[in-house]
């Protein structure tokens, strides 16, 4: 069938001049499972990080467990649950204003701008394009140079931002084997809020704007070992930085359900020392 | 041993043009090439093909086989079941010529788009002195064979030809790299990669990496280089007054 009588403009694939082969794609493969498989993945994290955002119950348990969804929780909200709220309370209690509104809105914009998620969405939410040479949809394309995407080039800040939010939530992590009656215990949700957040900073540090900010800008590595150093270092992480994105949004998750799980009295927090 | 194996080549030029079917045996240990030659031997002499090495370094026999780009001589004819058909096209983002052959001089004229190699002026040849450390970023880049199918797979001009006179292409991105991470290249190539070559419309979908034969990481060790180092200049007020103040070149 030719382009004409498909009754679809001259672009792309067909652009007169090329091979005008029948079909625009000739893949036979299951190119549509790796897009399809992403948007679910991803459309299943924003359902369920938005619904527990926007809950505010059940988000600290055995008076030490705070889950990464509320931390730093310093929402006026927080003091239903006293030991909370590790850096004060000065947000107004509202039920559109997530407890933790100091650092959502970053570790999503840093997801958002995340050159492994860019690549994820792009491909699997916008079809730009669902898969290699697969053709695309859309009859423009203008890529990143133009407002919104031109505001991927903001990574790197919430990079920074991600970095700090990694701190609280490893503060987060250490407190929590601090009982307030109990003194030092160990239980299992120290466990998860352990792994959780030791995945949470290789997914922080292996990210490409870390490895261009610790060495990558540099053309003389001979004159900054150390810099060179991290640099290596942080390339190695950075070739698994899917990797950490995917089993970090799984655990962050996990982590949130189990504390949420606790909180409600559904499952009790198994202590291991204390 | 030996089967009939089912092609289906793309025949014409561009004018027009259409799948051919061929029933054409295939032994143990052959790729696409091996058969392609068989068809053109016995059964289609006026079959145009562009080969030359026959081992994925020269970079030649590029086209798409079941709709994915690839070298027909690293495509093992293991890979296929005996009744499937293996369908070979020329690459479809440059024009075509005849039947498996393109012209890929577009890739040439933005070869030449982008300059040359800058030493420092006081440098003369055979002075060149640099550590591995600083050097080994580029030579992943030197790698590269040309065989364009990074330049075909990417959906900027697959897509949308209207992209062409703006957008260099991964390879071309890739070359700039290679000159910017360069340590004896003064040239400052990281404006032009933006505004003349086109970075910006690159949307790191990775179909570069995916269809690479030299495995070299286009878009994690090239691309997001330039687009980071783009970001320092355009969109960094930090880095942008660091550079003003000391005014130096890492």
């Amino acid at each position: 069938m030719t382009t004409a009588a498909r009754g679809v403009a001259a672009r792309g694939v067909d652009t007169p001049g090329r091979a005008q082969v029948p079909a625009r794609r000739l893949r036979s493969d299951r190119w549509w499972l790796p897009p399809a498989a992403t948007a679910a993945g991803l459309l299943a994290f924003v359902v369920y990080g938005g619904v527990r955002a926007f809950q505010q119950q059940y988000f600290f348990a055995d008076e030490r467990y705070l889950t990464p969804f509320y931390s730093p929780c310093v929402s006026l909200g927080c003091a239903s649950e006293p030991g909370a709220a590790h850096f004060g309370m000065f947000l107004p209690d509202h039920p559109l204003i997530p407890y933790a509104a100091l650092s959502l809105p970053f570790l999503l914009g840093f997801r958002l701008t995340c050159y492994y998620y860019r690549k994820a969405y792009y491909r699997s939410i916008w079809i730009a394009p669902a898969a290699c040479a697969v053709p695309e949809p859309h009859a423009t394309y203008t890529g990143e140079t133009r407002f919104p995407l031109i505001l991927q080039n903001a990574h790197r800040y919430f990079f920074y931002v991600a970095l700090l939010v990694s701190l609280v939530n490893t503060y987060d992590a250490i407190v929590a084997f601090r009982h307030p009656t109990d003194g030092f215990v160990v239980g299992v949700g120290n466990l998860v809020l352990l792994v959780n957040v030791a995945l949470l900073w290789l997914y922080t540090v292996s990210c490409h704007s870390c490895r261009h900010v610790m060495g990558g800008r540099l053309t003389h590595f001979s004159k900054h070992p150390v810099r060179y150093w991290l640099w290596t270092r942080i390339s190695a992480l950075n070739t698994r930085h899917m990797l950490f994105a995917w089993v970090t949004l799984g655990t962050l998750v996990l982590t949130d359900l189990y504390v949420m799980l606790v909180a409600r009295g559904t499952i009790t927090d198994l202590r291991l020392i204390g | 041993m030996t089967h009939t194996g089912r092609f289906r080549l793309w025949r014409g030029d561009a004018e027009g043009g259409a799948l051919t079917d061929f029933d054409v045996e295939v032994n143990d240990g052959e790729v696409v090439l091996d058969v392609i030659h068989r068809i053109q031997a016995t059964q289609a002499p006026d079959l145009a093909v562009r080969w030359n090495c026959k081992a994925g370094k020269c970079g030649s026999c590029s086209a798409e086989i079941d709709g994915r780009p690839r070298l027909m001589c690293m495509t093992r004819m293991s890979q296929f079941a005996p009744q499937d058909v293996v369908t070979v096209t020329p690459m479809r983002t440059f024009p075509v010529i005849r039947d498996l052959v393109t012209d890929v001089s577009f890739n040439y004229a933005k070869a030449r788009e982008v300059p040359a190699f800058t030493p420092p002026a006081d440098l003369a040849p055979g002075e060149y002195r640099m550590a591995q450390a600083d050097v080994q970023r580029s030579q992943e880049f030197r790698k590269c064979i040309e065989c364009f199918l990074c330049q075909d797979v990417c959906h900027v001009v697959r897509d949308h030809e209207e992209n062409k006179p703006a957008f260099a292409g991964p390879r071309f991105l890739m070359r700039i790299a290679e000159l910017e991470l360069h340590p004896l290249d003064v040239a400052d190539r990281v404006p032009a990669a933006q505004d003349e070559h086109g970075l910006g419309l690159c949307n790191i979908t990775k179909c570069c990496t995916d269809v690479c034969p030299e495995g070299i990481k286009i878009t994690d060790n090239a691309l997001i280089p330039m687009k980071e180092r783009v970001a320092d200049r355009r969109y960094d007020p930090v880095v942008w007054l660091g550079r003003t103040i000391r005014r130096r070149r890492g």
